[in-house]
This record gives structure tokens, sequence and C-alpha cells, in this order.
């Protein structure tokens, strides 16, 4: 039997966080860009592609993130898609944080006054440069607060990898806590390192909200 | 896609789904219930004035707020018998699930306390109300209609979290699926189906939060 010292738990979790962290990055930044599709198609002129993107966000923020990575991760392969815990992780965090984001942004853009969308028509703008050189830059900047916040809300999120088997922190930690039989210090400290990685965001977040919007 | 999937499993299958519908929506209403009443104290001791008890809220808030809940489930199922506190799955998941309600919900709170007008408090101490009064019949009530909208969609929140109490084998919902796939080998139609009841569970929960907050709580402050 292997004695477990104070430093190698905190050792080995640490370096388990460097997975949520990446994790977190690598879904957020998919959570962007497919976001932003989902954006266009959520404040389109067709009201198909509103509708399709309404049900979307629907269906994301109306299931349990659980199931939508057991379907995943536990569902493709009966289709023959063989699918890593991490491929799974990031894939079902990226759709995920995607409806959340989108949702955010439209809030923003439907927050702007309509003399904005009637002073791009104004100058001769097409719909394309309306949203990317007035609209856009605006939503963005008022939604912030809100992004910064979710991103918070996407790390902790990254915690049910572990059930898929995917070796982040509270995975690393359930190893530990079978290993040493000390489950009040190993959840302890996971729980200490999230808070070490969120409170500054969860922080920044609320700063940049309490300023309020930045005037363009 | 369609001839690989099989449904047959439903005719035997769905009862252990509503029963465990059913649990998941027990537990959404314990900790709610429990939550909320966690969160009125909470808010009203944030805004009051007792510096301790202003900073032990506001610890507990921040904790809660900034860790996963499942590493709180965790900590409470997995590491409270180390102190000799021995809970049972349904128990802790009730507890772990009442403590993030009540943390979320305190910031909720306190921000319609917040929002309602010094002066409707000045009003109803002119009119002789004692503190008790004034806090519980003139300022909640209007702080409520203010936050109800964010309240609901923290309920349906925590009961989409609920999934994760399935992990330590509350027979919830999630856990009924898990245990349908296992004996069928239909992960995906297992889990799809679990994912139709929460999506229809959550739609329904907004649906009847609404009317409760039409019936009870009028317009809210504009």
């Amino acid at each position: 039997m292997i004695e477990f010292t104070l430093w190698d738990i905190l050792r080995n979790l640490l370096f388990a966080a460097r997975w949520t962290v990446l994790l977190s990055v690598v879904a957020f930044i998919g959570g962007t860009v497919v976001g932003l599709a989902v954006l266009f198609a959520r404040i389109s002129e067709h009201k198909l592609w509103r509708r399709a993107a309404f049900g979307y966000i629907e269906l994301f923020q109306g299931t349990p993130l659980l199931l939508q990575l057991f379907l995943i991760f536990f569902g493709l392969p009966q289709f023959g898609v063989q699918i890593e815990p991490w491929t799974a992780a990031a894939l079902g965090l990226t759709f995920y944080a995607s409806a959340y984001l989108a949702e955010i942004w439209r809030g923003g853009v439907e927050a702007l006054p309509i003399g904005q969308w009637d002073a791009a028509a104004a100058l001769g703008l097409r719909r394309w440069q309306e949203l990317r050189l007035v609209i856009l830059p605006q939503a963005f900047r008022i939604t912030l607060g809100p992004t910064v916040g979710f991103l918070v809300q996407l790390i902790k999120a990254t915690a049910l990898a572990s059930i898929l088997g995917f070796e982040e922190l509270v995975r690393t930690a359930d190893a530990l806590n079978n290993a040493t039989f000390q489950p009040f210090r190993v959840y302890g400290f996971v729980a200490v390192i999230y808070f070490v990685l969120c409170f500054p965001l969860a922080r920044f977040a609320r700063r940049l909200e309490d300023k309020g919007p930045v005037r363009a | 896609m369609g001839s690989g999937l099989d449904f047959g499993w439903l005719l035997t299958g769905w009862r252990a789904l509503v029963e465990g519908a059913g649990m998941t929506l027990w537990l959404t209403a314990c900790s709610t219930v429990l939550g909320l009443a966690i969160s009125v104290l909470g808010a009203a001791a944030r805004r009051g004035r007792i510096g301790w008890l202003k900073a032990t809220v506001g610890v507990y808030v921040e904790a809660i707020r900034n860790t996963p809940f499942i590493v709180q489930l965790f900590f409470i199922y997995f590491g409270l018998p180390s102190l000799g506190v021995n809970l049972n799955p349904v128990v802790a998941a009730i507890v772990a699930m009442t403590l993030n309600v009540g943390a979320y919900a305190t910031e909720i709170v306190a921000s319609g306390l917040a929002a309602v007008a010094v002066g409707q408090r000045e009003a109803a101490e002119a009119l002789g109300l004692k503190p008790r009064q004034v806090f519980v019949k003139v300022v909640l009530p209007q702080a409520m209609a203010v936050i109800f909208p964010a309240l609901a969609s923290q309920v349906v929140i925590t009961m989409l979290d609920s999934a994760v109490v399935s992990q330590i084998s509350v027979r919830e919902l999630t856990m009924r699926a898990n245990l349908i796939q296992s004996q069928t080998f239909r992960p995906f139609e297992t889990f799809l189906i679990a994912a139709a009841i929460y999506l229809a569970l959550s739609i329904a929960l907004r649906r009847v939060l609404n009317r409760i907050a039409a019936r009870y709580l009028g317009p809210g402050l504009t």
C-alpha cells in the first residue's frame, strides 16, 4: 500500500486541474464559434431559421447536461461511432455553451435601440455589414459581464466530464479518495481549487455588470 | 437511421421512468421549498446590520456559487461520514440541492429586496408597522414580484442539475434510465426518452410557476 502524503494529494489534484482548465477553454472557444452560428440563426430575417435556433436553445437549456453528455458518449457508439471521453466531453460542452452564449448575446442584440438598425440601414449597409459593423460590436460589449459569468458556469460544468471517465479534477479526486479514504480532505481540496479558478472570474464578471453597459 | 432504433423496451421500462421522474420532482420540490426559506433569511441577513452574520452568509453564497454541484454532493455524501454524519443518498441529495438553491436564491432575493424603493419601507414604518411586519407584508411581496422570473428559472435549473444525484445512486430519472440502458444495451434511445421527459418537465414547470405568479403575485414592479 502506497502512502499518500498531503502533498501527494495536492500535487495530483493540481496536475488534474490543468485538464479542467483546458476542457473549459476548448469548450468556450467551440461554444463561441457554434454559438455565433446559432445567434445568426436566432436573429435571422427568416422565420424558419429563428424557429430552428429557438428549438436548439430550448433543447440544450431544457435538458440536463449530464444526459447530453451520455447521449454523445454512450449513444453514438450504438451507430458505430467510437468516441473518447475527452472528445465526448469537449463536444457536449461545446453544444451546451453555444446554446447559452447565443441566448446571452441575443439579449444584447435585442437590448439595442431600433434606431441602431435604422441608422445602419440609412447608411446603405447590407444586412451582414449592419451586424458586423454596428449591431454585434455593441451587443457583445453590453453582454461582456454575463459572458464572463457564463465562463464560470462552464468551468463548473466540466466537472461532469468526470462521469464519462475523463481524468479532470473530480475524476482524479474520486481515484484519490478510493486510494486514501480521506474524502473530506480530497473533495475539500477540489472545492478550493474550483473556487480559486471561479471566484476571480465571477468577481470580474460582476464588476463588468456593475459598471453597466459601456457606451459604444 | 430509423431502422437501427428500437423503443420496444418502453413497454416494460416506462414504469421505472415515471417513478424516476416522480423522484426528480420530489427532490426538486423539497429543495426548492427549503432553499427558498434559507434564501429569504440569507437575503435578510445579507442586507441587515449584523456584521458577522452578513459575512457568514456571504462566504456560504460564494462557496456554493463558485464550486461544482457534483463536488458539493460528493463532499456531503462521502465526506461527512468521516465526521460521523451518515446520510442516506436521498437525504444527502436533498441537503446538497437545498444548500445549492439556498445560495443562488439568496443572491436573487437580495437583489429583489434592493429593488424595492426605500419609500415603501418608510411609509410602512410611518403607518406604525413593526420591523418584521414591514419586511414580511410590505417589502418581501414586492421583491418577490420583481424576482419571480429569476427564481422560476432557478427552480428549472435545479431540476436539471438533480440528474447529477444519480451518481450517488438516488433512483431518480437519470439513474433509472441508466439502469434500463445497462439491461437493454440501447443507451441512445433510453437517454433520448429521458431527455425528452426532462424537457417536458422543464416546460411544464415553467408554465405552472408562471401561473402561480400570475395568481398570487400580480404584475411585477416596472
